[in-house]
């Protein structure tokens, strides 16, 4: 055992602690740690915003290049600010505008392209996609079982009609497929929460405790 | 003029974010650019400022008003003033004005990041495993067929990414790809289509101003 003399690992250690003690239950220590963990990380978000956004796109040109033009995107962020002012709030409602219209724009071809298009492409049955999977001929029966199931799930969301005959039968094929979907993306999630305590765990006994190397 | 100026501009920037996408021409892609790059990341840090506001005002309230727990807001307002003053003087990684080492140790706010928050955001992260677990073992009581599915899928994709699985059978690692790459991406395909649709339906209604919660106030 070779206990760090580190105080930023000491640091680390007793915060993860105070995490971990919530599995026992809502208690004080638990509580400080996570309004820490808010506080810095918003003082870290405003360290990044200033040195990478604000400053040198922002001041540096506008002030000390004298680039006039950047006096709009000051004065439209400026107006965020009217939020707390209830004469004029509704100004705030410009640079959201602004924002949320240039990405919801975005937003359309960008959908259609990869959610839509690219998704077609790669389910309908053909000699393109029966190749992809490297798998000789269960390349063909691969295809033919993800391009059912993807019309089965579809037909499962349609609600215009009731889930009887055809219908009823493909909804209750794309359930089958949704929960192994679902049940997948469960077990990866896991896997990844799991891979992320065993990576505290070996810093507790590791750099901390030095328990282990 | 208050909710029809707005609308106004959500049409306008909705239709310069679409034009890009299918006009290559340099003066429209250089346009793209900046407004994308600079314009509008601007925006996004005082939206940021904005949020931080409203963080600290509800903190402040919480403090004056001596609510539950108010004792914990000064530590989330003190340990934010800290590190945004570090990180806002002392540079990155303490290259500003401000010094931030005393002899060998080091506080500039890249340290304090790497110290602290990262380490607290992981292992929250990793408390959501055993929450999980618990989780899994409700759903297991459903005792469904649709559960016993996502369970199994579940188990197979857990223990095939692992050396056990191997061990296991060793056709369980290829079987947990298999089921990753052909009912998971069926099914998923499946919910992304009417998620696209949603989406779409959902943009065309801000552009052309027929959703207008966004406006706040009922839209008035």
């Amino acid at each position: 055992m070779n206990i760090s003399g580190n105080p930023w690992i000491w640091v680390s250690a007793l915060m993860s602690l105070a995490i971990f003690s919530f599995l026992y239950r809502d208690n004080p220590f638990y509580r400080f740690a996570e309004h820490v963990f808010v506080g810095v990380a918003n003082g870290w978000a405003v360290t990044f915003y200033w040195h990478n956004v604000l400053a040198p796109s922002l001041f540096d040109p506008l002030f000390r290049q004298g680039q006039l033009y950047y006096i709009i995107p000051f004065a439209a962020g400026m107006l965020y600010f009217t939020r707390f002012i209830p004469r004029v709030s509704w100004l705030v409602r410009i640079p959201i505008g602004l924002y949320m219209g240039y990405y919801v724009g975005v937003s359309i071809p960008a959908t259609i392209q990869a959610y839509i298009i690219k998704q077609v492409q790669g389910t309908i049955l053909s000699a393109q996609n029966f190749q992809a999977w490297n798998a000789g001929n269960a390349g063909v029966v691969w295809s033919i079982i993800l391009f059912i199931g993807v019309i089965c799930t579809v037909s499962y969301f349609f609600f215009s009609r009731e889930h009887k005959g055809v219908l009823g039968l493909s909804a209750r094929v794309g359930i089958i497929f949704v929960m192994i979907g679902f049940g997948a993306a469960f077990g990866y999630t896991v896997m990844a929460r799991i891979s992320l305590l065993i990576g505290r765990l070996q810093f507790l006994l590791g750099p901390w405790l030095g328990i282990i190397e | 003029m208050k909710k029809t100026f707005p609308l106004i501009l959500v049409f306008v920037f909705g239709i310069l974010g679409i034009i890009p996408f299918f006009v290559p021409h340099p003066f429209i892609q250089n346009s793209d650019e900046f407004l994308r790059n600079e314009f509008l990341r601007i925006l996004a840090a005082f939206a940021l400022v904005l949020g931080l506001g409203s963080l600290l005002r509800v903190h402040i309230d919480k403090i004056k008003r001596k609510r539950e727990n108010w004792q914990y807001s000064w530590i989330l307002i003190i340990t934010f003033v800290i590190s945004s003053v570090i990180g806002l003087f002392g540079g990155v990684r303490g290259t500003g004005i401000l010094p931030t080492t005393i002899g060998t140790f080091q506080f500039d706010i890249w340290t304090i990041y790497w110290n602290v928050a990262v380490p607290l955001g992981s292992t929250m992260f990793a408390l959501l495993a055993f929450f999980m677990a618990s989780a899994a073992y409700r759903a297991f009581r459903v005792r469904s067929t649709e559960a016993t599915l996502l369970l199994a899928a579940a188990f197979i994709v857990m223990i095939g990414v692992l050396p056990l699985g191997d061990r296991v059978s060793p056709h369980l690692p290829s079987f947990a790809q298999w089921i990753m790459d052909v009912p998971n991406v069926a099914g998923q395909r499946g919910i992304l289509f009417g998620v696209a649709l949603g989406v779409l339906a959902t943009a065309l209604k801000i552009i052309l101003g027929i959703e207008r919660s966004w406006l706040g106030g009922g839209g008035k």
